[in-house]
């Protein structure tokens, strides 16, 4: 199978700039100025792509939405964020392919109309700033950014913002309320950051692994992209696995791919690790509803994971064999939602808190019947009752493990522990649980 | 600023007053740079710049140096306490020279990311969230790395470090004493090739 985002992330100087215009890189972006801002748009919308970040919106509607009569400067902020639990693509695609971020963020640029384009990356991901720093410094040198870059008039910067440690800082408002140097908090939408986004001015959000996608959509032309994956789900996608699989990683595959081949056939992950069987899987981050191993054959595309049941979301696959117990792998995530939440929003900021306090009693084998449905009305009082999508993220883990997995919390009840041993917690988490 | 013990997120702690504070001269012009990244009149984008800058200097950030990276932005110091108590990676409390992060989400949980601590605690003999007496070691729990394919990862201060099992723990702790930063094998590239060599 042929890669195109990926092919040569192994090779010793991939990132560097030299390797990238070896390889034809930053034709695209010469065609692309060659061309009207509006038929740049139209090959996107042509092409089908959608989101990599997680929701999946179509990448063309959203430039098309920003407002460019408006007088004021236009901005693209590429979402670099990455912190959705179990996803670690688009730090891969910025360490070993940052030219092609580059390249992508310049061609939304022209699209939009923009001159300016920030790349909105983790504090975590220290390292990985490191590396586009310095390539950016190679590509303004080598005039690939800047004043007229490669002699074709068009100006344009890419800067580097450094967020400081906060899971909301991905969500696209709280994302334009850090880059303007405030706590990563939600906006009330609309106005949709493409009317009123940074600095109030028209502003489109675009996730790393979306923008790296353009150059390819410019150089191959939109038919080849919509082609290589299912009706509306087109072009190569990057799958991150992780878990109890035999071999976690990054990998690129067209959405033709089902979720049963990514974990299970000898090209991706390569099944289940040894002795061990498949109990359930999160297929597109942590904040999505599980799936059971009669409900994975199914194309891994937005669509085909949308009709099992769930969400491709950020494509972040967590897979989990028989020693997970899922009373505790709820409890791990809501502690994660209760430490992330931004607490804005009173339903999310409390209900989290709660969630976790509940989940941690049943873990513990304290819980009594009543709590489930107490578990139950919390949730479904958080979702949809938030700003911004985390509400429903943090709520999901709990109503999709009770759904799926009833019998396991009666049994912590029924029995006054933890009834899965899960080998790998550490030794006073279990004799905590099992007490 | 570190939420995890015994305390709610909405409880306000004052940071300490701390020493007199102002950015070194190549800090200084090192901000001057970042500011010049965004429109004149937005200069506050560069706060959280300017508060890792005043952190690399001191160690973490006291009233003092929150009042100087006011100042210096351009905004009230209550601005940058808001910022500060935000994000998790800034301290308001001295850290060691290493801080180790443990990610205890749950894709390194499942790989044992519970059990790295717990070793880690024992070799330092601190629990997670203190530093030890020499101030070389902070041993923290934190959400999520992104490095999901390496579990259990443990991020040390600015870089990774990945792979790891509880029988690692000694080793980290006296590899980090003995060469520092050196000893981190957290680069997608260096582990991949560590895994190709096999």
């Amino acid at each position: 199978m042929e890669l195109f985002l990926t092919p040569f992330i192994k090779e010793p100087n991939s990132f560097t700039l030299d390797f990238y215009l070896q390889k034809g890189g930053y034709q695209a972006l010469k065609k692309a100025v060659g061309m009207t801002p509006d038929a740049v748009i139209d090959a996107v919308k042509a092409s089908g792509l959608r989101g990599r970040g997680g929701a999946g919106f179509p990448t063309g509607m959203k430039w098309q939405f920003v407002d460019k009569k408006s007088p004021k400067p236009k901005y693209i902020c590429c979402n670099a964020d990455e912190s959705e639990p179990g996803t670690f693509k688009d730090h891969v695609l910025m360490e070993r392919n940052p030219h092609l971020l580059f390249e992508g963020c310049l061609i939304g640029c022209h699209a939009i109309g923009a001159k300016i384009a920030y790349i909105y990356i983790r504090g975590e991901f220290y390292h990985v700033q490191e590396v586009l720093e310095a390539e950016l410094a190679r590509a303004r040198a080598a005039g690939y950014l800047g004043k007229n870059i490669m002699g074709t008039g068009f100006d344009c910067e890419i800067y580097v913002h450094r967020g400081a440690g906060a899971y909301e800082a991905g969500e696209e408002t709280a994302l334009i309320e850090s880059l303007e140097g405030k706590r990563a908090q939600p906006r009330i939408k609309p106005p949709f950051p493409a009317v009123e986004g940074l600095y109030g001015c028209p502003t489109a959000v675009n996730n790393v692994e979306t923008l790296c996608n353009v150059p390819l959509i410019i150089e191959r032309g939109a038919e080849w992209f919509a082609k290589l994956g299912p009706e509306k789900n087109g072009g190569p996608k990057l799958f991150c696995i992780s878990g109890h699989v035999k071999r976690p990683g990054t990998f690129e595959a067209s959405m033709n791919v089902t979720l049963k081949e990514l974990i299970y056939d000898e090209r991706f992950a390569g099944g289940i690790r040894g002795g061990h069987q498949l109990k359930c899987v999160i297929p597109g981050g942590s904040s999505v509803p599980v799936l059971l191993p009669d409900q994975i054959d199914v194309p891994a595309s937005f669509d085909g994971i949308a009709q099992a049941g769930s969400m491709l979301g950020s494509a972040g696959i967590i897979v989990m064999d028989e020693t997970t117990c899922m009373v505790w792998a709820a409890e791990n995530l809501l502690h994660f939602y209760k430490h992330e939440s931004c607490g804005k929003c009173t339903p999310c900021r409390e209900g989290g808190d709660w969630l976790h306090r509940l989940l941690g009693k049943i873990e513990r084998g304290e819980g009594q019947l009543r709590d489930l449905d107490l578990l139950l009305s919390i949730s479904n009082n958080i979702l949809g009752k938030t700003l911004c999508a985390f509400g429903d993220a943090a709520a999901t883990p709990v109503l999709s493990t009770i759904k799926m997995f009833r019998a396991e919390y009666e049994a912590h009840i029924r029995e006054g522990r933890c009834t899965v041993p899960a080998p790998w917690r550490s030794s006073s988490a279990r004799a905590l649980a099992a007490h | 600023m570190d939420y995890g013990r015994g305390h709610h997120k909405s409880a306000r702690q004052l940071p300490e007053e701390g020493p007199a504070f102002t950015y070194t001269p190549e800090n200084r012009a090192k901000l001057d740079e970042i500011c010049a990244r965004y429109p004149a009149d937005q200069r506050k984008s560069a706060i959280l710049a300017a508060l890792y800058l005043a952190q690399h200097q001191q160690g973490y950030l006291t009233r003092n140096a929150m009042k100087h990276v006011a100042a210096a932005i351009g905004c009230t110091p209550a601005d940058v306490e808001d910022v500060v108590t935000f994000y998790t990676m800034f301290y308001t409390r001295p850290v060691g020279r290493h801080v180790l992060q443990v990610c205890r989400t749950l894709s390194c949980a499942l790989m044992g990311a519970e059990r790295v601590t717990e070793a880690l605690s024992e070799t330092l003999g601190i629990a997670p969230g203190e530093t030890d007496a020499a101030g070389e070691f902070t041993l923290l729990e934190v959400e999520c790395l992104g490095a999901c394919d390496r579990a259990p990862v443990v991020g040390v201060n600015d870089h990774w470090h990945e792979c790891q099992k509880p029988e690692d723990a000694r080793a980290l702790v006296d590899g980090l004493r003995a060469k520092g930063a050196a000893v981190l094998t957290g680069c997608y590239l260096r582990v991949e090739r560590g895994s190709s060599a096999k």
